[in-house]
């Protein structure tokens, strides 16, 4: 089974169509990179994968479920994090795992067993009771990724993950990633850096609200005859014409 | 003369009730009408420093000049000269481009008529979209926007902080392009960036980590200060792969890089009996070949040595 | 001098843009005029009261006749004992209850002095105060008439005369209140919010680097919101003469200029806020907590100050609001002269030139 399957999703506001019939499924286990310049459509694509807001037409499956009819209860079944708010600056790291934990159902000798792996893992079992908000950017983006599998949602959506953190934090959570995904979770993730996109099973970029290009990095670069993701973006997203929205 | 001279700059803050060093003895030089990168992640430094030669701050210790200025005493006469363009887009989300840019150039007591040559070229890509509010622009526009605004009274020194951040890759390599022209204006420009791959585009860069400039040069003398061999790796289960070259004690470093692995092995080691090893691991189509190192290379390997260092 | 006007027109055009700020900025004054004019008044009309008339004589028929007459009481009970007045009292149907003794005309006739009781639920003082007041008056009234016809010479006449304000129109005294209140909001609250947000948005960053002189930039913004509120006062001195009908007793050159003045005052306030706040939800709290309630508690607008406990008293002297409410009742309302109110505007524009140093001081240059 797809962890993801989409067709021919679209999303049309007032007289824009942001997203237009769409179609790509993702596999099970597979980190899935969505590319796409400013104002071509990722955002709202995402964000009606997460069951955030209801697509104008078309269907698509999240972790087994129809988005159409049941948005709330994929909810259940995935993790989101996004580079802007993830986790409570004014709250210690244990609290913030524990809310978390909270939210999706996980009972208490759950939440205190993963509260022990968690800080285990990013070996910051000593800066538990610590503020978030006085933890460097790059611990607390990795805190962050681990409270989004905390309930060990079928896939994970990461919005501009590593935005801003040093070269050795990124690839310490690049390994984070890998792992989950080693582990079966399905990861769908957007960033800036074209160096990231290769680290991805395989690729989408989205031109002015439609899927341009999909498939492996290796591929893709095949295809355009470029050197790295970098120049198949670049010629991609030159072509867009809505530019500004 | 330098157009920027920072000597022995601190800064410290009172945050949490501790302090917090945001810099710690910075030094460097940039020579006029040079592209001048300050490469490093969020927390660096890059904004305080940026600051202090701003005049928007004052330093603990030390002391700074711009244009040859001092940035204490000489403050409003700085003021006068410089550019600058905040980490977010400072501007008036509620007013029109127009608006925008015709306030900033008052401000600096300049109409857009008398140095329009200076940013036609950004202009131009935005002119369209004169009436438009700004708010309501994409993240690209607003860069390009508020460059022109930075750009309006004819600086003789340009600092952007930031400028390429939350910005996509098309608009980030325009943007660079934009800078390069603007050189050929002899303006000098003081740029800074967590992006590593923007380092190979400006004259010279520092790399900046905790508030310690890790190394001074231009893009090509940092790789060449790499003095290890790097091996670049591949198998068809990479996430196994970086597992067991970590495990191995040859093993110097190995990071993942995109489709490859950069790994470094201690000095003297085999690499044919490792790829032996892995095969036995039942690693496939296993690739291994020596590359040149990149400034994301370089700054990694500065940051593990400058924390033994000051550990 | 370009510069400047063209950061006044900056400032107008955020001004301008925002249109439901600007509109709550010009609605507010009008409904808060409105609602303390009709729905708030102090003013005690139809008040329903009770008789209990042990005499049933021609005497307290005519003062009964007389309170009925009157527009400010409605007799809705005949009590008919001791024993039923305070179940009516408890019933909540009646505010106050008049109280004839046996042989009340006798007594006037033959002792020449007698004595109505008046009770009144004293759950809200100062309706019962106020109804008492009036039905004492018009009791005076009926034994004035008296006095006339029987021409005694000893009957004691203890006239009650409601000074400034005969009608007792709560209008008069809320006026100056809503004034100060609003110019509090316009003035404190939207200039603060306009700087700080300058801040948030790090605008404020690139307008300390550029070349203008700070102190340009805070009398820019101070621009707008002052002639917002020369437009308040207008509205606000128009609706109460012309709705209200409570008319300008002194001069209106005076009374403008002490409002220009407490405008200035305000401003003062607005920016010394600006520089202590680090959010726009900062600025707001400050301007609420810290401007906006002591003017409605301290200025002796909702609650007489001598009423106060001393200390409150002592506190409400630096509320500048409380200086600004004497002026404008004292000028408007009694229509006295600068020489009644010069003390009072000196206090005002000593705190005015205050607030303006200490803000201009406090105004960052830089980013710390």
């Amino acid at each position: 089974m797809k962890a993801i399957e989409v067709n021919n999703l679209t999303k049309r506001f007032a007289n824009f169509t942001a997203v237009d019939h769409i179609t790509f499924d993702v596999a099970e286990g597979e980190i899935f990179g969505f590319l796409g310049a400013n104002g071509a459509g990722k955002t709202t694509a995402m964000r009606m994968l997460c069951g955030l807001s209801l697509p104008t037409s078309g269907e698509a499956m999240v972790a087994g479920l129809d988005l159409n009819t049941h948005a709330e209860k994929i909810k259940r079944r995935i993790g989101y994090m996004s580079q802007k708010f993830s986790l409570y600056e004014d709250l210690t790291v244990r609290e913030n795992i524990r809310f978390y934990g909270g939210i999706y159902g996980l009972t208490n000798a759950e939440i205190k067993s993963r509260t022990a792996e968690v800080l285990a893992n990013l070996n910051i079992t000593n800066e538990a009771n610590v503020l978030v908000k006085s933890l460097p950017l790059g611990w607390r983006q990795k805190l962050s990724f681990s409270v989004a599998i905390l309930h060990q949602p079928k896939i994970v959506f990461l919005d501009e993950p590593t935005g801003g953190v040093d070269p050795i934090t990124r690839r310490e959570f690049w390994t984070m990633i890998y792992e989950a995904a080693s582990k079966g979770t399905t990861i769908f993730v957007t960033t800036h850096y074209m160096d990231e996109a290769e680290y991805c099973h395989r690729v989408s970029i989205m031109v002015d609200g439609r899927i341009e290009a999909l498939g492996t990095p290796k591929e893709l670069k095949a295809n355009f005859n470029a050197e790295g993701m970098s120049d198949v973006f670049l010629k991609l997203a030159r072509k867009a014409k809505r530019g500004d929205d | 003369m330098n157009a920027v001279e920072v000597n022995h700059i601190s800064k410290r803050f009172l945050k949490e009730k501790s302090n917090v060093d945001a810099l710690k003895d910075i030094s460097f030089d940039v020579k006029r009408g040079e592209l001048f990168g300050l490469i490093g992640p969020d927390g660096a430094g890059k904004t305080t420093l940026f600051r202090i030669l701003t005049t928007l701050m004052l330093a603990n210790s030390g002391n700074a000049s711009v244009d040859g200025l001092d940035v204490v005493n000489d403050f409003k006469e700085i003021r006068k000269r410089v550019g600058y363009m905040p980490g977010k887009f400072s501007l008036y989300q509620d007013l029109s481009v127009q608006e925008n840019l015709s306030f900033f150039a008052t401000l600096f007591n300049t109409t857009i008529e008398q140095n329009y040559h200076l940013i036609k070229d950004i202009y131009i890509q935005i002119e369209r979209f004169k009436d438009r509010k700004a708010g309501a622009l994409s993240g690209g526009m607003k860069q390009k926007l508020a460059l022109s605004c930075a750009l309006i009274h004819k600086p003789s020194v340009l600092f952007l902080d930031e400028p390429t951040t939350g910005v996509d890759a098309v608009s980030r390599k325009e943007f660079w392009e934009l800078l390069r022209q603007l050189q050929q204006q002899e303006i000098t420009i003081v740029v800074s960036t967590p992006y590593m791959d923007e380092a190979g585009l400006c004259d010279r860069v520092a790399l900046i980590q905790e508030g310690r400039i890790l190394q001074i040069d231009t893009p090509k003398g940092i790789e060449q200060k790499f003095e290890q061999p790097l091996w670049q790796m591949a198998s068809d289960n990479m996430y196994q792969l970086m597992i067991d070259l970590r495990g191995f004690d040859e093993v110097k470093s190995c990071y993942p890089f995109g489709q490859h692995h950069h790994v470094v092995f201690k000095a003297g080691t085999d690499v044919a009996a490792i790829e032996r090893k892995l095969l036995e691991r039942n690693h496939h189509q296993l690739e291994a070949r020596l590359i040149a190192p990149n400034i994301e290379d370089c700054f990694m390997e500065l940051m593990t040595t400058t924390a033994h260092e000051s550990h | 001098m370009k510069q400047f006007l063209f950061f006044i027109r900056k400032e107008f055009l955020h001004v301008w843009r925002d249109k439901r700020t600007l509109l709550i900025l010009f609605g507010m004054p009008l409904i808060q005029i409105l609602i303390f004019g009709f729905a708030l008044t102090n003013e005690v009309k139809n008040s329903h009261i009770g008789i209990l008339d042990n005499a049933k004589d021609d005497a307290s028929r005519a003062v009964i006749q007389r309170l009925e007459a009157s527009r400010y009481f409605e007799v809705v009970e005949n009590i008919s004992s001791n024993a039923t007045l305070e179940p009516t009292f408890r019933q909540g149907k009646i505010k106050m209850a008049v109280v004839f003794p046996v042989g009340f005309q006798n007594e006037l006739l033959h002792e020449n002095k007698s004595t109505i009781q008046l009770i009144a639920d004293a759950t809200d003082p100062n309706v019962a105060n106020t109804l008492v007041n009036y039905a004492s008056s018009i009791v005076m009234d009926y034994q004035n008439d008296m006095r006339g016809r029987l021409d005694l010479p000893y009957a004691i006449n203890t006239e009650l005369r409601m000074l400034y304000n005969p009608q007792m129109k709560g209008s008069y005294s809320f006026v100056p209140g809503v004034m100060a209140m609003v110019l509090m909001l316009v003035c404190a609250m939207m200039t603060s919010i306009s700087i700080v947000r300058e801040r948030e948005l790090g605008t404020m960053e690139v307008i300390l680097v550029s070349p203008i002189v700070p102190m340009r930039v805070i009398v820019a913004k101070m621009v707008p919101y002052f002639l917002l509120s020369a437009v308040n006062i207008a509205s606000i001195l128009l609706l109460s003469v012309f709705v209200l009908d409570v008319p300008i007793q002194g001069s209106l050159v005076l009374l403008v200029s002490e409002c220009l003045l407490f405008t200035v005052s305000v401003l003062a306030l607005g920016l010394l806020i600006s520089s202590a706040a680090d959010s726009q939800q900062t600025a707001m709290l400050i301007s609420l907590m810290g401007l906006f309630l002591p003017t409605i508690m301290l200025s002796g607008f909702m609650f007489p100050v001598e009423n106060m406990p001393i200390p409150l008293q002592v506190i409400s002297n630096i509320v500048p609001s409380k200086w600004f409410y004497y002026i404008v009742k004292n000028v408007m309302i009694k229509g006295l002269g600068f020489d009644f109110v010069w003390k009072e505007t000196l206090i005002l524009g000593a705190m005015t030139v205050f607030f303006l140093a200490v803000s201009v001081r406090n105004f960052k240059t830089r980013l710390e």
